[in-house]
């Protein structure tokens, strides 16, 4: 059965013919609340791929379905073209990293990293020999007798991590696998993790609500809100081309100005603001209707004098801010919005910021914008 | 200065009001009744103290019998105990969801009553032509003039019924600490749902274990109630002749001679038991 699901699959996807873990019109119902809305995934084989999104939006839950701990209300998870929805977690070949890491009190970090061998009848042999070498992997040589509890929770968390790449798994599961941790230890391990992903080269699903935790570690990222993907892509993809209000919003600042389609070509098209200037963003994005206008806070200039080939807006400086690397502005133009502009700090001692009440020029290139369609605000 | 003294000195002072307690109620009251069981004489012609060490070996040799049944009676009740509360201490830490307090308080309930009126409650039960003999009778597990009052099962089952809470409750506490996390770990490392018990479950519930076979079997070993109410002489067990040489025959040194060597004898087996467990790792694991 899972051989005619890989030839029946037409040529023109191959990214389903490499994927390793798919998930078929996948939802899960916890009474009224639906978790997981009708989602379909495929994971590409030895890809980083992160699952991002605020807290209750179902990213855990999908997590947990690919590893057998939920059931799926509806749906089929296919795990290397296998059927594995009626699978129950140990018959399946992935491992997952817990938030909380679960690392076995009872037992030291030795027999908490052999446990999935063991369980899998290796020889004594083996098993020392694999736990070993993970272990030095994970840069835990040393540590084999120390009890959970004596560790701090950086080795924690690599314990966790070495109990699941041992056992060679088709996939490995990450939920939130940094969140316990402080940004700078956090920091650390997330260059660790990426360099332990690129040397094993398994399949990683991270699960996470940080942004830049994402950005950094995945080679794709899928954005979900309220049990659906909002966006999938590369973290370039996703930044600089948003196309819903949400991921532009998620995913970094964005200055979002409400415009109207008036007209395109080949290479731009034009669009008239709310408060009536007259801008131009790429014309493949175009959108008709009721649409935003989005553009990053550093793609912003503050300029005095008209430039040349740019969208601009007038406006007039609210807030200036000296952020060390950087300044940073709050310009309210004429039709009330607030944007805000992030400029590099190159002048040094000698620039300076340009002082709150001053009227400028807010200039970006017509490459820069990116176009969503306009949402009433959800709640929170 | 003052300050660093009253923080060094203040874990014993609260210390204190534990140690007197245990120095008047329990410590005096031992030494003393170690001084009588050196005595010797009767109860109308007084007692002397003789070193009379004649004393214990008598009441080895003479109370054998009820020594060894006691423990014999005490091990089978706490293995019952354990058999019965282990599945239902899990049920109710994993599985009852919103009437876990309702079981829990219902394992407490009995309490409100008597140990002695639920004993005598258990006599009516047991007798000879009430509901539960009849039917036993019914379906052939007992013969047409046999017994379930005043056997040996009876006096067994009185304990096992009486001493379940304690085997009941902290089996409850240490399960109902266990993360559920760690059990799904163990099922995503490979374990099915048996391997994942065997191997993390239950060395995690150990301490609960531990802690409730001790609470059953001391007291279980050295109770009285059960045998006098729910048996004959035949199931007597060494409290009962403790409690007779003190009261009705009145033959204190005996009584109190008796009562060390069940002390000592008790001393043996938790410190056996603790070492075949291996108490270190439960306090390790208990952390």
């Amino acid at each position: 059965m899972g051989a005619t699901a890989v030839t029946a699959t037409p040529k023109s996807e191959p990214a389903a013919t490499d994927a390793d873990i798919v998930l078929r019109g996948v939802t899960k119902r916890f009474g009224d609340l639906t978790a997981v809305d009708a989602l379909d995934l495929s994971i590409p084989r030895g890809s980083f791929f992160a699952l991002l999104g605020p807290s209750g939006c179902g990213k855990t839950t999908t997590l947990r379905m690919i590893g057998g701990f939920e059931d799926p209300t509806e749906g089929t998870v296919l795990l290397g073209g296998q059927d594995v929805t009626d699978l129950p977690p140990f018959k399946r070949d992935v491992n997952t990293v817990f938030q909380s890491y679960a690392l076995f009190p009872h037992l030291d970090v030795q027999r908490n990293v052999a446990f999935g061998l063991e369980r899998r009848k290796l020889s004594k042999h083996a098993v020392r020999e694999r736990v070993a070498q993970v272990l030095e992997l994970t840069q835990l040589t040393g540590m084999e007798k120390r009890k959970p509890n004596q560790l701090s929770g950086g080795q924690q968390q690599r314990v966790a991590l070495a109990r699941a790449l041992v056992n060679r798994p088709r996939a490995l599961l990450l939920d939130e696998p940094l969140g316990a941790l402080d940004l700078r230890l956090r920091r650390q391990l997330q260059i660790e993790l990426k360099r332990i992903q690129t040397d094993v080269g398994l399949t990683f699903v991270h699960v996470t609500h940080d942004q830049e935790e994402a950005m950094t570690l995945a080679d794709e990222i899928a954005v979900m809100s309220e049990g659906r993907i909002e966006q999938r892509g590369s973290a370039t993809d996703l930044y600089e081309t948003p196309r819903t209000q949400f991921v532009a919003n998620f995913l970094g600042l964005s200055n979002l100005i409400d415009a109207r389609l008036t007209g395109r070509d080949p290479r731009y098209a034009t669009y008239e603001t709310h408060d009536g200037a007259t801008v131009r963003a790429p014309s493949e994005l175009a959108r008709d209707g009721a649409v935003r206008l989005g553009v990053r806070p550093e793609k912003l200039e503050i300029l005095t004098e008209q430039p040349e080939g740019m969208n601009v807006l007038r406006g007039r400086v609210e807030v200036a801010a000296f952020l060390g690397v950087s300044l940073q502005y709050v310009v309210r133009t004429p039709g009330g919005e607030e944007l805000t502009v992030i400029e590099q700090n190159r002048a040094g001692a000698n620039g300076g910021t340009v002082g709150p009440g001053r009227d400028v020029l807010l200039a970006w290139r017509p490459e820069h914008p990116f176009v969503v369609d306009k949402e009433t605000e959800h709640a929170g | 200065m003052g300050l660093r003294r009253r923080r060094r000195l203040t874990p014993y002072l609260l210390l204190v009001p534990g140690l007197a307690w245990l120095v008047v109620f329990y410590l005096l009251p031992s030494l003393n009744q170690l001084y009588v069981s050196l005595q010797e004489g009767n109860f109308e012609t007084g007692y002397t103290f003789q070193w009379a060490w004649s004393t214990y070996s008598d009441a080895i040799s003479t109370y054998d019998e009820q020594f060894l049944r006691s423990l014999r009676y005490a091990a089978t009740a706490t293995v019952l105990a354990f058999v019965i509360s282990f599945p239902l201490a899990y049920f109710v830490a994993f599985k009852a969801g919103r009437f876990r307090n309702l079981l829990l308080l219902l394992i407490i309930v009995p309490f409100f009553t008597s140990y002695l009126m639920r004993t005598v409650a258990w006599q009516t039960i047991l007798s000879d032509n009430a509901f539960v003999a009849d039917r036993l009778r019914d379906v052939g597990l007992l013969d047409e003039d046999g017994r379930l009052l005043a056997t040996t099962t009876a006096v067994i089952a009185g304990i096992t019924y009486n001493f379940l809470p304690f085997m009941a409750l902290p089996l409850y506490v240490a399960l109902e600490k266990i993360d559920r996390r760690l059990i799904e770990a163990a099922t995503d490392l490979y374990a099915s749902r048996w391997q994942a018990f065997r191997r993390v479950t239950l060395p995690l519930a150990l301490p609960g274990i531990f802690a409730g076979t001790l609470l059953t079997f001391i007291p279980a070993v050295g109770d009285f109630v059960n045998a006098q109410i729910l048996g004959t002489s035949r199931q007597y067990m060494i409290g009962n002749v403790i409690q007779s040489k003190f009261l009705v025959v009145t033959d204190y040194p005996a009584a109190a001679a008796l009562s060390f060597l069940l002390m000592a004898a008790l001393l043996l087996c938790v410190f056996v038991y603790a070492r075949v467990l291996g108490a270190r790792n439960l306090q390790e694991a208990a952390l």
